[in-house]
């Protein structure tokens, strides 16, 4: 298994490489991987169905309970397939859609990244192996978003996805570590098998807060679900790959994969109940509205996000069955509409549906696979969105809270989405031809094929769904926690859901009819609502504002600026922990002061004075030189040698540095005005009070002496040194010191930088 | 009027103070010096010779440019704990081995001088690279 997910990883980088040699057959070859995983999930089908969950595992850094661990259950089995499947088909696709495109190559390697990333995601055993891979689709989806990174608004809809998606990473990373502690273990396995431990548990609400964050950002939620249908600046496969088969799903897969650790309260059923039916609501009244096809789409998966999450919020047997029904449903529908929205931009030029009219005689085929993916989205037997709209009108007429509400909501957003697979998949094929920018013929192998699959497999699932229950159980056992009976079936009597269904469809036809004359009305309010901006830019534009006030403010280029805000921060935190810890100075305790003690002390001081009162600054340079020897001194007298040694090095290499830098500086021009004397002398004041007080407190307090006699004890032992600063130095912490050296090293580069680059354009 | 004594002198101390830089390095772990204060020790002598001889000169003694020295220098500290990792143990673990020099005795030598090595041509690469720098303009 873990071949099979880093498999992607391994040949993504070849991409660019195979199109060079293969020129425009490379997606065909590419495609063979992901079909080739896709039979090696089939094939352990059978054992998943018997309920059996195969995990294997590699450690990767065991001490931060990270493993490779991988595990195939029903829910992973059903994710692997729609992503290797669709994966496959959506590679061939990329190689007749995008062909000739200079990047194509790149392409290839980006959408594999993407499918290695999400077979990771949806196999992890491990959170913290989940967030890596997590993290990793919103990375790939965020260079498909931008694939055409010369257009801005490709690279703002990149950004905007990044942001909130990562965004929700890093609330899923405090959360699954909080899950981690609450739970006991990192290994999801474990964590699902103790029930009700997590939600009895005092940290419950932030996890689930975290958790939902993540997920509701991903699976485009409201109010996050904006970065969606700007989204749809990717190239039309990566839509449909990731933007309505799989990728978009991650936040229902973690809400489906943890609900048997946080599901079943009150918290979980609202929160994700209100979220899932107002997104639902919202996406599919906003797929209406919209001319542009792949904006149309993009709501309208935002509807059916919504319809997931709200599933999985009731949480009853009969709901999660629906959620795995509808999600399977959804992908493969939803896929072909694309692909085919896909196809139709690439033939006539525009995507805008109020353009696209009878188109059925020029392109059949494709008109066949739109045709039937649009009556699986409406829900229309015998197709699989039947079974699955059945199954979801049932579970919300059997929800344990506010059915009678449910229920009405399913059936307007189930109208919006009979109107609007119209809208993508009948209406552009029928009626009378209008001009379209390009002259349409049928589209080649390479686009009908994947289109016309998947919704061929919808249909074929809805008339003989017994492979669709050999997927379904075992997954919404694995979301359920417990076995569950399914099968699936068109004829299930003459019920109340069949009723809605006629009731649905009646008024999908109508919404059908009047979308022309709903759209005309919602463009003159429209234009009185251009002017709010989303929360998304005002966040955005505030964060903006923040950061050029807080860098006027800190960045000002004053170096004394910048030594007074330093000093004074110290002066402040240290103080500030002195007050608290309840210590003052008392009596030093210390050795006796000796003569030479004295003299050394009093040379300092002198030094220290002359800096201040000298007006010339090599005199100021050479005296502060002085109070470094002095120190130094201090440091012999104490028996500090290395010390000593170091110090009066470091002395002797900052004057001369001083007398470089001081050479190119003109005479003193601004002398400070007493007023900012004053200032510095009571800073300089209070720092050296501060350091004073710190001496005494630290005299009075013991060291910890275990340490000094453990580095005494082991130096020689165990690091072969009788010298113990420098076997510290490096050996024991011999990691702090090699990010020492590095940090000094890119110090001397950006000094580097400042001097020799300066000079601003004249030096090439 | 040029002036003599100190190119003089600076040529004369730069190779007995390069000579004790090396004394420093080697002797560091079991008495005072180390990699760092040795490094501090080898920048001092080629400061001070960039001074009294001026600073191409100074560049010809080196021979490499110190911005080289800094990335051996990383790179120098960072092989000497990938070593370990090759062994099989924890990054950065100390590999001791026993040399036997004729006429001194056993010499223990293990990857920390490599480190310290390491730590050495850094701080001599950061030091020139700032203080020829900075003499240039």
């Amino acid at each position: 298994m873990l071949a099979a997910v880093l498999a992607g990883f391994v040949v993504a980088p070849l991409g660019p490489w195979l199109e060079r040699r293969l020129r425009g057959r490379a997606g065909w070859l590419l495609a063979l991987l992901p079909l080739g995983l896709a039979g090696y999930f089939v094939n352990h089908a059978p054992r998943i169905a018997s309920g059996e969950t195969l995990r294997t595992a590699v450690p990767w850094a065991p001490s931060l309970g990270l493993d490779l661990a991988f595990a195939l259950d029903g829910l992973s089995l059903l994710f692997a397939l729609l992503i290797t499947g669709v994966g496959a088909l959506v590679l061939v696709y990329a190689g007749g859609y995008l062909a000739g495109h200079p990047d194509l190559g790149r392409f290839y390697g980006f959408t594999l990244l993407f499918m290695a990333s999400m077979l990771g995601l949806v196999l992890a055993d491990n959170l913290l192996l989940l967030f890596v891979f997590w993290e990793l689709t919103s990375f790939s989806s965020y260079l498909l978003i931008g694939f055409d990174h010369q257009r801005p608004t490709a690279r703002a809809a990149a950004l905007q996805a990044l942001l909130i998606t990562s965004g929700g990473g890093l609330a899923l990373l405090a959360g699954v570590i909080l899950l981690g502690q609450a739970g006991g273990s990192l290994a999801i396995g474990p964590l699902l098998a103790q029930p009700g431990a997590v939600q009895a548990h005092p940290l419950y609400l932030p996890i689930l807060t975290l958790i939902l964050l993540a997920a509701f950002t991903k699976s485009a939620q409201v109010p996050f679900h904006l970065w969606l249908p700007s989204a749809m600046e990717a190239p039309t496969p990566t839509s449909a790959y990731l933007h309505s088969a799989t990728m978009v799903k991650a936040g229902v897969y973690l809400l489906a994969r943890l609900s048997p650790a946080l599901g079943g309260t009150e918290v979980w059923a609202y929160a994700l109940g209100g979220v899932g039916a107002v997104t639902m609501l919202l996406g599919a009244y906003q797929a209406l509205v919209q001319t542009d096809l792949k904006r149309l789409l993009a709501y309208s998966t935002v509807s059916a996000l919504g319809t997931l999450v709200l599933l999985l919020g009731v949480g009853t047997p009969l709901a999660v069955q629906a959620a795995v029904v509808f999600l399977l449903a959804h992908a493969l529908y939803k896929g072909a509409l694309f692909l085919v929205a896909g196809a139709l931009d690439h033939e006539t030029g525009t995507r805008d549906v109020e353009r696209l009219r009878g188109l059925g005689r020029l392109m059949p085929i494709t008109a066949a696979a739109g045709g039937l993916a649009a009556l699986s989205m409406a829900g229309l037997p015998p197709l699989i969105g039947f079974i699955g709209k059945e199954l979801f009108y049932e579970a919300e007429l059997e929800a344990p809270r506010a059915r009678e509400w449910l229920a009405a909501a399913a059936v307007l957003s189930s109208m919006a989405l009979v109107a609007a697979g119209a809208l993508a998949g009948v209406r552009p094929f029928i009626g009378a031809k209008l001009p379209t920018p390009e002259q349409p013929h049928e589209a080649p192998l390479s686009l009908w094929l994947g289109p016309l699959l998947l919704a061929a497999l919808g249909a074929g699932l809805g008339l003989w769904p017994q492979p669709a229950s050999a997927l379904v159980e075992p997954a919404a056992a694995a979301v359920s926690g417990q076995p569950s009976a399914v099968s699936l079936a068109l004829w299930h009597g003459w019920s109340l859901s069949l009723a809605l269904s006629g009731v649905t469809l009646v008024g999908g036809l109508v919404l059908y009819a009047g979308v022309g004359r709903l759209r005309r009305a919602v463009r003159a309010v429209g234009r009185v609502l251009e002017g709010v901006p989303s929360w998304y830019d005002a966040a955005l534009a505030g964060l903006d504002a923040l950061a050029v006030a807080q860098t006027r403010l800190l960045q000002n280029g004053y170096l004394r600026y910048y030594l007074l805000t330093s000093v004074l921060a110290t002066v402040g935190v240290v103080g500030y922990a002195l007050v608290r810890g309840g210590v003052g100075p008392g009596p030093a305790r210390g050795p006796e002061l000796r003569l030479y003690d004295a003299a050394v002390a009093a040379l300092i001081l002198l030094a220290a004075l002359a800096a201040v009162w000298t007006t010339s600054r090599l005199a100021a340079v050479a005296a502060l030189g002085v109070v470094g020897y002095g120190v130094a001194l201090v440091y012999v007298l104490y028996g500090a040698p290395d010390l000593a040694m170091t110090q009066v090095l470091i002395e002797t290499l900052t004057v001369v540095l001083f007398v470089l830098v001081l050479y190119h500086l003109p005479q003193f021009a601004i002398l400070t005005s007493p007023a900012s004397r004053v200032r510095d002398a009571l800073v300089a004041l209070v720092a050296g009070g501060l350091m004073t007080v710190l001496v005494l407190v630290s005299t009075r307090t013991p060291t910890d002496a275990g340490m000094a006699a453990y580095y005494a004890a082991h130096a020689v032992a165990e690091a072969h040194g009788r010298n113990v600063v420098n076997t510290i130095l490096v050996d024991f912490r011999a990691l702090d010191t090699l990010g020492e050296i590095t940090v000094l090293t890119l110090a001397a580069v950006g000094v580097y930088a400042l001097l020799k680059l300066r000079t601003g354009g004249k030096r090439s | 009027m040029k002036p003599l004594i100190l190119p003089t002198a600076a040529r004369l101390l730069l190779p007995l103070l390069l000579l004790f830089s090396v004394f420093l390095l080697l002797r560091g772990h079991n008495a005072p010096g180390g990699g760092f204060a040795a490094g501090l020790v080898a920048a001092a002598a080629f400061a001070l010779y960039a001074i009294a001889t001026g600073v191409r000169a100074a560049r010809r003694a080196l021979g490499v440019t110190p911005r080289a020295l800094l990335g051996v220098g990383l790179l120098v500290a960072l092989a000497s704990g990938l070593l370990a990792v090759l062994a099989g143990r924890p990054f950065l673990t100390g590999l001791w081995g026993y040399l036997p020099l004729p006429g001194v005795g056993q010499v223990d030598v293990g990857t920390p001088l490599l480190f310290d090595i390491g730590v050495y041509l850094v701080v001599v690469g950061m030091v020139l690279t700032i203080v020829l720098s900075l003499a240039e303009e």
